[in-house]
């Protein structure tokens, strides 16, 4: 495959939960399932799903903070559950992440400038003098000032401190980002200059981002391609365009149309939304206790991704039908 | 349509060892029976506050220090504190954003919204029992009568909310004040909420009171519409009047950083509009204008002097100084 980054293959993660105090009785979440997905070098993919879809997870397989139950990812072919400590610690260096918690994903007892020189520190990169000049130029990079090196996490507001954790993630070089709702606590103005800025650091570092987020519209704006996940699994991916213009999958409909729309005057249409997600392991399609589409085969085979067009896939029985 | 709140200069201080701070700062408000009025705003801009001082529920540091707030003709301010108890939850309740952290763990749901029912309406126990089973009906909990005895843990987060809602509407409120209710759920549970939330108002001709960060929301769900910036309302009017012209710089920036207004206008590879600076702290208000440091109109005015709080068309409330040369 040419400029595949990452290629996962038929990826599960299962975590074994016990049902009651006094039971011994596992319950079984199934919280990434048979995923299949590359992320192609320079792209931005955006993850959409709500909470408890598996992308956190996945966000965490992929940056190897986490072991799989079945299936490997690969990244630049060669399969990183496979890697020894030397390879591991190189594959770190080429992904990173940025995290969604702003406050707790930075040491309170580390000024700026260390918490983004650390990496560096604990790489063995560069001499101490190069450090500190490396860092203070990402620094600025992403929009921080040189008298703010020295303050600590608590002294700066949440788009700062997001700023700080994207220098963190970048000072190292990295080829993929994986970003894990990197805007979702911050205010609506300063949400749109974390964005621009991960925009423009793309440009400029060439770099490939695996965006992930429940916004539709902050994933609209930053990818290039969308996919959606709903309890584990995928079940749409397709360019931008297509998931908004042209949704196959009736989650992804159902995901678009329970959005606020920010016009007053287009009241949204009434559409139905029943339901919530239940991680209930019935036969049949996830989605089918919500699903206004239901057919017989619904309940009793579970749809696998497929392929509808070149560049569009979905995950559904009734895909092209509806 | 007939006044039901009407706030006048109200002002809510905290005093803390760097200083008194006025996270409420002279806001005047109406709204009108059964009508939705959305406040929007930033974290730290006040808006809870708002409505905690409506409450009289401000925390122990703070107080409120100067202003009226009527509600259907009364000052709440001016009533005792048993009075004041009467009110809440009878005549004004509240739904707070996170619903695990405001329902009581160890008690059972029914019996927590039975509580509030036995206080206001002085029933006996098994009726408000009774009463209370209604309430989850009709706010979608399917099989109340079991659901009842189930206690919060047992409850997803949108059916959480749900129990909060039967709760606050329990006594019939005629004012409903909503502090981000759909913030913590999905999209798709947020759309059941606003729904419901609508559709009890309209039934119970309620007025609500929406405070939220998105504007969407707002937009689909409110009439009218307050912005607050840093303790202030800067504009407020009609919604449709704001998204359509907004006047107050802040409000312009506010819809033009929203990925979802702009991005159908947009090319790829053009980047959102942004408001330069950060939200301000409570211990940095600026003097004069409290946006003159992010506003690309400053004049000598705003750095000096606060701007006055003026109708510039019927109906439509701004607090900027651009619109008060003539």
């Amino acid at each position: 495959m040419s400029g595949a980054l990452i290629e996962i293959r038929d990826l599960n993660k299962k975590y074994a939960l016990s049902s009651s105090f006094f039971s011994s009785q596992k319950r079984i979440i199934h919280a990434v399932k048979d995923i299949d997905l590359q992320i192609f070098k320079g792209e931005t993919l955006g993850m959409v799903g709500e909470s408890g879809c598996g992308k956190s997870t996945l966000a965490r397989l992929i940056t190897r903070l986490e072991e799989p139950s079945s299936g490997c990812i690969s990244f630049k072919g060669e399969n990183v559950f496979l890697y020894d400590r030397k390879a591991l610690k190189s594959y770190r260096r080429s992904v990173q992440i940025i995290f969604q918690d702003t406050y707790s994903s930075l040491n309170p007892r580390k000024s700026a400038l260390s918490t983004i020189k650390e990496p560096l520190l604990i790489h063995h990169l560069n001499g101490k003098k190069e450090r500190k000049e490396k860092a203070l130029e990402i620094m600025a990079r992403v929009g921080l000032k040189k008298e703010q090196a020295d303050r600590y996490s608590h002294e700066f507001s949440g788009g700062q401190r997001q700023r700080i954790g994207i220098a963190r993630a970048l000072v190292l070089n990295p080829e993929l980002i994986v970003a894990d709702e990197p805007v979702s606590s911050l205010d609506v103005s300063i949400q749109a200059q974390i964005l621009n800025l991960l925009k423009d650091l793309k440009k400029d570092y060439k770099l490939t981002y695996l965006f992930i987020s429940h916004d539709l519209n902050v994933v609209r704006y930053i990818s290039d391609r969308v996919a959606v996940m709903y309890l584990g699994k995928i079940v749409e991916l397709a360019q931008n365009n297509d998931i908004y213009n042209r949704p196959l999958h009736p989650y992804t409909r159902m995901l678009l149309a329970a959005v606020p729309s920010c016009n007053p005057e287009k009241k949204k249409e009434k559409i139905n939304i029943k339901g919530e997600a239940s991680a209930e392991n019935k036969k049949g399609c996830p989605f089918q206790n919500r699903c206004s589409y239901m057919a017989e085969i619904c309940g009793e085979v579970e749809p696998h991704l497929e392929k509808f067009d070149e560049h569009s896939f979905c995950a559904c029985h009734m895909t092209g039908k509806i | 349509m007939s006044l039901l709140l009407e706030i006048k200069n109200l002002r809510t201080a905290f005093d803390t060892t760097q200083g008194r701070i006025n996270a409420v700062d002279g806001v005047s408000l109406k709204v009108n029976a059964g009508e939705t009025m959305g406040i929007v705003g930033e974290s730290g801009c006040g808006k809870t506050m708002l409505a905690l001082s409506i409450m009289r529920l401000v925390p122990a540091n703070g107080k409120i220090i100067s202003g009226e707030i009527f509600f259907s003709g009364k000052d709440l301010l001016k009533l005792s504190e048993e009075e004041m108890r009467a009110v809440r939850g009878s005549e004004i309740s509240m739904v707070f954003q996170e619903p695990m952290t405001s329902l009581n763990p160890v008690f059972r749901v029914g019996e927590q919204i039975a509580e509030a029912i036995r206080l206001h309406q002085h029933l006996p126990a098994k009726q408000a029992m009774e009463l209370s089973i209604k309430q989850l009906r009709e706010v979608g909990i399917p099989d109340p009568q079991k659901r009842a005895m189930d206690y919060p843990h047992n409850f997803s987060g949108g059916m959480r909310q749900r129990v909060m809602i039967a709760m606050a509407m329990s006594c019939h409120p005629r004012l409903m004040l909503a502090d981000e209710p759909t913030t913590a759920l999905d999209v798709t549970i947020q759309a059941q909420i606003l729904d419901l939330i609508s559709e009890l108002k309209l039934k119970n001709k309620m007025a609500v009171i929406l405070i939220t960060h998105d504007l969407g929301v707002v937009a689909q769900t409110a009439q009218k519409l307050a912005v607050m910036y840093a303790g202030k309302i800067v504009e407020s009017s009609a919604v449709e009047k704001i998204f359509e012209n907004p006047l107050h710089p802040y409000t312009q920036g506010l819809l033009e950083s929203v990925p979802a207004r702009c991005l159908k206008s947009m090319g790829r590879g053009e980047y959102l509009k942004t408001i330069p600076g950060s939200v301000p702290g409570l211990y940095d208000f600026v003097q004069g204008c409290r946006f003159h440091d992010r506003c690309s109109y400053v004049f000598e005015e705003c750095v000096g002097k606060e701007p006055p709080f003026l109708e510039v068309e019927p109906g439509h409330f701004v607090s900027c100084w651009k619109y008060n040369a003539g």
